[in-house]
């Protein structure tokens, strides 16, 4: 029977790896698409007026914006392959250096943002849901409406003044060690955990509901092993999937954070692209982020599998 | 009604909706000063009985700045609400009672835009359409449609089986009379509690559009602007950055209240 989950199983990954592919060519076509849709010839902006037309002609020719743009793509898509992403209007250098240099930042933050999520937010749903219609619950509900109600930008504002300027105790803004990295992860952190603390809380409700529970209460198992056993192991699978869909959103959300506290990260230097239409650079940080994204989804549907024997493995990829 | 009253979130975020609605079209006259009336002699200025929340680097009134703000707010919540309502809902409709091939490219398109983070998405379509309003507007709308679509598939694929509508289809009515007057009327309950719940989103992605500077442009209003115009100062006049942000909460959260009270009313089992 092993062999047969796990054969189902094998073939899940297979579906959803080669989804998610389909996905990042969907993505690279759009961004492909968007450096075209620019206004404004690329030869000509680089280029004098005073330039002859046959210069013009050959310099097209020479860069192969001559082909057609399926052929175009391609010759696009193959550089991207090589891991190069063309070179910084702004900057000057290659977009896959300014990359590099960032991408550790952002990962930094929005990973340790992800797990102090979790931290709080999990502990506090399964009080809530165990507790349920009591004052405790409602008040854990309230806060996390109110949380979720607040921009990050302007919590990242009102930490800064707080901590950075009454208090004094912690840098404003920039990378200055890891103390830097307190206020903007609790600007991160705190709207976001409402949506992981009310999952846990609905997912405990739900299964507390089941039969399997009331079953183990009725023959007197005590309360801490039914709690640890038959709920929380049946109540956290959406909430570990979950934990794999939330990363990329996060890294949507640190694109403001970044912003606020001069974070050194991709986010903030997609923003200041986006301002100074460094276009190369945007095309090469969205990309990043698409496959960062499908990755980590391909990788929470896989868990999901693993961890639900309900899932029907042989409906595969969608859904859901 | 006496019903929808005895929810407190409801009862909460209906209060509050109602007071900004008020605000927004009595702005001219709450508002103490013109909400651009530049006052260099009175710049930077705490909180007074004059300026209640103060006044900003150009002597303008934060007070009246936020008032008029709820107009910028809730005129772009309501049209982005509408647009993603209409797309969501169609495209919904569409792939429920089709199925096959309409089915899945709609639900490829629907994965697609549910999985990408949505800022970044809106980030990508305000690159190319360019900074402002209007763009963000549609940039916002069109990302934000994913979650109608998918709620209202499985409501039409669970609906287009029930004898009413096959006795309909026995009738010969056309397929598109048999979604607008048959399966549409019974996903009014999802939609407006989707629709109230999309609508303190839109608001969020459109201030911080407006913080980055991407979306409303100074010297409008907007909250997101006054807030991004406030950092500067936020050693010497906290107040500029302090009021639009409450103004926020204030608005997003009531409409929250709202949409989750209306769901408890109208649709607890739905998972929004």
């Amino acid at each position: 029977m092993w062999v047969i989950k796990m054969g189902g199983l094998v073939e899940y990954t297979v579906k959803r790896l080669i989804s998610g592919l389909f996905i990042v060519l969907a993505v690279t076509i759009i961004l492909f698409a968007i450096m075209h849709l620019m206004p404004g010839d690329p030869i000509k902006l680089i280029s004098d007026p005073r330039v002859p037309p046959e210069r013009i002609e050959e310099l097209r020719r020479l860069w192969g914006l001559d082909k057609p743009l399926h052929i175009q793509y391609f010759h696009w898509l193959l550089r991207v392959l090589r891991g190069d992403f063309g070179t910084s209007i702004v900057f000057k250098q290659p977009v896959a250096e300014l990359i590099k240099a960032r991408l550790p930042y952002t990962l930094l933050l929005t990973g340790s943002s992800l797990i102090l999520e979790y931290i709080i937010a999990v502990p506090l749903g399964l009080i809530a849901a165990i507790k349920w219609n009591t004052k405790i619950d409602r008040f854990v509900v309230v806060i996390s409406i109110i949380l979720w109600s607040i921009p990050t930008f302007w919590l990242g504002i009102l930490l800064m003044m707080l901590f950075g300027i009454w208090l004094g105790v912690l840098p404003l803004s920039g990378y200055s060690g890891l103390r830097s990295l307190i206020l903007p992860l609790l600007a991160l952190t705190l709207p976001s955990l409402a949506g992981t603390l009310r999952l846990t809380r609905s997912e405990v409700l739900e299964v507390l509901r089941e039969n399997y529970v009331l079953t183990a209460y009725a023959k007197g198992l005590p309360k801490p092993k039914v709690v640890i056993k038959h709920i929380l192991r049946n109540a956290l699978i959406p909430v570990t999937v979950m934990f794999f869909l939330y990363f990329p959103w996060l890294i949507g959300g640190s694109v403001i954070i970044e912003s606020v506290f001069a974070w050194p990260g991709m986010g903030r230097l997609l923003w200041k692209s986006i301002v100074t239409q460094d276009y190369p650079v945007v095309q090469g940080i969205i990309l990043i982020i698409a496959i960062l994204t499908v990755i980590s989804n391909t990788i929470g549907d896989i868990v999901g599998a693993i961890l639900d024997p309900r899932v029907k493995i042989e409906l595969g990829g969608g859904g859901a | 009604m006496r019903a929808y009253f005895k929810n407190s979130s409801f009862t909460v975020g209906f209060i509050i909706f109602l007071s900004v609605f008020i605000i927004a079209i009595f702005a001219p006259l709450i508002a103490p000063h013109p909400y651009n009336e530049i006052n260099t002699s009175n710049k930077l200025k705490p909180p007074s009985l004059e300026y209640p929340f103060g006044t900003d680097q150009y002597g303008r009134c934060i007070f009246s700045r936020v008032i008029y703000g709820s107009r910028i707010a809730l005129k772009v919540g309501l049209i982005v609400v509408t647009i993603e309502t209409l797309i969501g809902v169609s495209l919904g409709l569409l792939a429920g009672y089709y199925g096959g091939i309409v089915d899945k490219a709609i639900s490829f398109i629907t994965d697609f835009t549910w999985a990408m983070p949505p800022l970044i998405l809106a980030l990508a379509i305000v690159t190319v359409l360019g900074p402002g309003l209007t763009n963000v507007v549609i940039a916002i709308a069109v990302i934000s449609w994913a979650q109608f679509t998918r709620i209202i598939r499985a409501k039409t694929q669970s609906l287009k089986n029930m004898p009413f509508v096959e006795a309909a289809r026995a009738l010969g009515e056309s397929d598109f009379s048999i979604l607008v007057r048959y399966i549409l009327p019974n996903t009014v309950g999802p939609i407006i509690v989707l629709t109230t719940l999309a609508l303190p989103s839109a608001i969020l992605s459109t201030t911080a559009l407006g913080f980055l500077g991407l979306g409303a442009q100074p010297p409008a209003p907007d909250w997101g602007v006054m807030l991004s115009e406030g950092i500067s100062y936020i050693r010497v006049a906290p107040w500029i950055s302090l009021f639009p942000g409450l103004a926020i909460v204030y608005t997003v959260l009531g409409f929250n209240l709202l949409g989750e009270g209306l769901r408890d009313i109208l649709d607890p089992r739905l998972k929004v």
